[in-house]
């Protein structure tokens, strides 16, 4: 029972970070149709720039705590405009395009911006400061530490804005009705460059505070670390019903809850193929998800 | 009710076209503020056409879009709402995944008054009690004519100058296209500029001051409404005798 209640938690923080990446995936995906594989460097990109952050200000003796949350917030700005550069350069002139090539365009994104991190951070892990979050307790035989109630906890708390803002706010309205019917909602004042551009920000946001909760968690970042964590949130992201909030946040945990799961009881080994065995599972019995087409009103 | 003859709207020799296909070979037309002014068609004849030109959802090739003596011919679409200028597109358009309340809110989303948009909202719900009555329910929902009323409803938030108003009767029982035109003309009366594009020649012509005919992509006759209604070649070709 222990073990499973370990692996319960184990599962809900690794299912987290995959939410916040698979977020991305599906509000872009809603708004203009693409898978955009370039999505998982942003959370490579946050990852470094978490760490090169933090560690400057941990350097000039700021508080733990207020190195995270800067170092957070800082990121997420940092890889929200680099998404919105991306799109405006690799996606936006491709708009009246194929399919096909904006898909191409990004898969193109995605090798560039990872060798660009490759240039310039070089081939060898970074290590992460985990110094600042070690520690931990245990409850009734289950290890908890610090970092994962940090990682539950923002990860909570991302999730929970992300839907006031979607589903409350003048803006969230105005990206669902733009999803919906571009045309209807330019006809009624509402600047659909604009919504997509931010939708690419606020997706790269969530994927950089990923790739910093991801970096603490294993203690350090490589440049090629956007590529699997990408296709399993992917993965989610399909599994919940792409183009669906909700579907993407549960997606994400369920394939967390999987890895785990797998990597507990069956064979650690193979913990990375049960993301794609569902991947293909999905595409083949319920090509719409959890939550696709017309079972509720959350996609965006 | 045209008041001092004032061009609002004013299109001089306007193409445009899908791709290669030309749609608009030349329209010119004028509307007066204040008035309602019918443009009747077959299908294909290019009334749709007209109205998405107007709004430059389909770009112009040609000729002059004057708006307030303005040339609006490559104003971005998403501007013309907060000039005044607001299109009901045909099929309605409704987002069928926001509420009724959501589809409202983003007819005054380039708005920032909330005042005067809670007391914009309650005037549509006034016109239309059936909508206050579903008011959570999603759009996607609605009956047509509830959608078409949505529709309407959708464009008033925004408070036009001149309301484009593609097919409102389309697919709707005779009854709710009554009650449709009543509003239509009640918002008319409170000093809105109707431009409105039918199927339903009789209906449009009845309640419009002046007509266009469209063939082709041309207008072929403009006159008073009374005088297209009893035009013979008229009532032959678009009334049905």
């Amino acid at each position: 029972m222990d073990y499973f209640l370990q692996q319960l938690i184990n599962g809900v923080t690794l299912g987290g970070v995959y939410a916040l990446i698979a977020l991305g995936y599906t509000m872009v995906y809603g708004i203009i149709q693409l898978i955009n594989f370039a999505h998982g460097e942003f959370f490579a990109a946050g990852g470094y720039m978490g760490v090169i952050i933090i560690s400057y200000l941990s350097a000039k003796g700021v508080s733990p705590v207020l190195c995270i949350a800067l170092g957070l917030g800082l990121t997420m700005v940092y890889c929200a405009i680099l998404a919105m550069a991306v799109e405006k350069v690799a996606y936006k002139p491709l708009r009246s395009s194929s399919r096909l090539s904006v898909l191409l365009s990004a898969l193109g994104m995605s090798i560039f911006l990872q060798h660009g991190l490759m240039l310039t951070q070089g081939v060898y892990d970074k290590p992460y400061p985990t110094a600042m979050t070690a520690g931990g307790f245990e409850l009734g035989g289950v290890v908890v530490s610090y970092m994962q109630i940090y990682i539950i906890l923002i990860t909570a708390f991302l999730l929970v804005a992300l839907n006031l803002l979607v589903f409350k706010t003048r803006i969230g309205k105005a990206m669902r009705a733009t999803a919906q019917d571009k045309v209807m909602s330019a006809l009624l004042g509402i600047n659909s460059n604009r919504i997509i551009s931010l939708t690419f920000a606020i997706g790269a946001g969530l994927a950089a505070a990923a790739g910093i909760m991801v970096g603490f968690y294993y203690g350090s970042v490589n440049y090629t670390m956007g590529f699997v964590p990408g296709i399993k949130a992917f993965a989610a992201a399909v599994l919940g019903g792409i183009g669906n909030i909700t579907g993407a946040m549960i997606g994400g945990l369920i394939i967390g809850m999987v890895e785990i799961f797998a990597a507990g009881y069956l064979s650690s080994e193979y913990k990375d193929v049960f993301a794609f065995i569902i991947l293909i599972a999905v595409l083949y019995f319920r090509p719409t998800g959890i939550m696709g087409e017309n079972v509720d009103d959350t996609r965006v | 009710m045209a008041d001092k003859n004032e061009i609002i709207l004013e299109l001089k020799n306007v193409t445009s076209a899908y791709g290669k296909i030309a749609a608009l070979k030349g329209i010119s037309l004028t509307l007066l503020k204040g008035e309602i002014v019918s443009i009747i068609g077959a299908n294909g004849a290019g009334k749709s056409s007209t109205l998405m030109t107007i709004c430059n959802i389909v770009r112009a090739t040609g000729g002059d879009i004057l708006y307030q003596g303005k040339r609006i011919n490559n104003v971005n679409p998403d501007l013309l709402p907060g000039m005044g200028l607001c299109q009901v597109p045909e099929g309605r358009r409704i987002f069928p995944r926001l509420t009724v309340t959501e589809n409202l809110e983003m007819g005054a989303f380039f708005r920032r008054d909330a005042a005067g948009m809670a007391e914009d909202m309650k005037r549509v719900y006034e016109f239309f009690p059936k909508l206050r009555e579903r008011r959570r329910q999603l759009g996607g929902t609605l009956s047509g004519g509830e959608q078409q009323m949505l529709a309407i409803g959708r464009a008033i938030m925004s408070r036009p100058k001149v309301l484009l108003l593609d097919e409102p009767s389309m697919g709707l029982a005779p009854l709710i296209v009554q009650q449709i035109f009543r509003i239509i003309e009640e918002i008319n009366s409170q000093g809105v500029t109707v431009l409105l594009v039918e199927q339903n020649a009789n209906l449009a012509l009845q309640c419009a001051s002046r007509g266009y005919v469209l063939e082709t992509g041309n207008v072929v006759m403009e006159d008073d409404a009374d005088a297209l209604l009893h035009n013979p070649d008229i009532r032959k070709a678009y009334l049905g005798e």
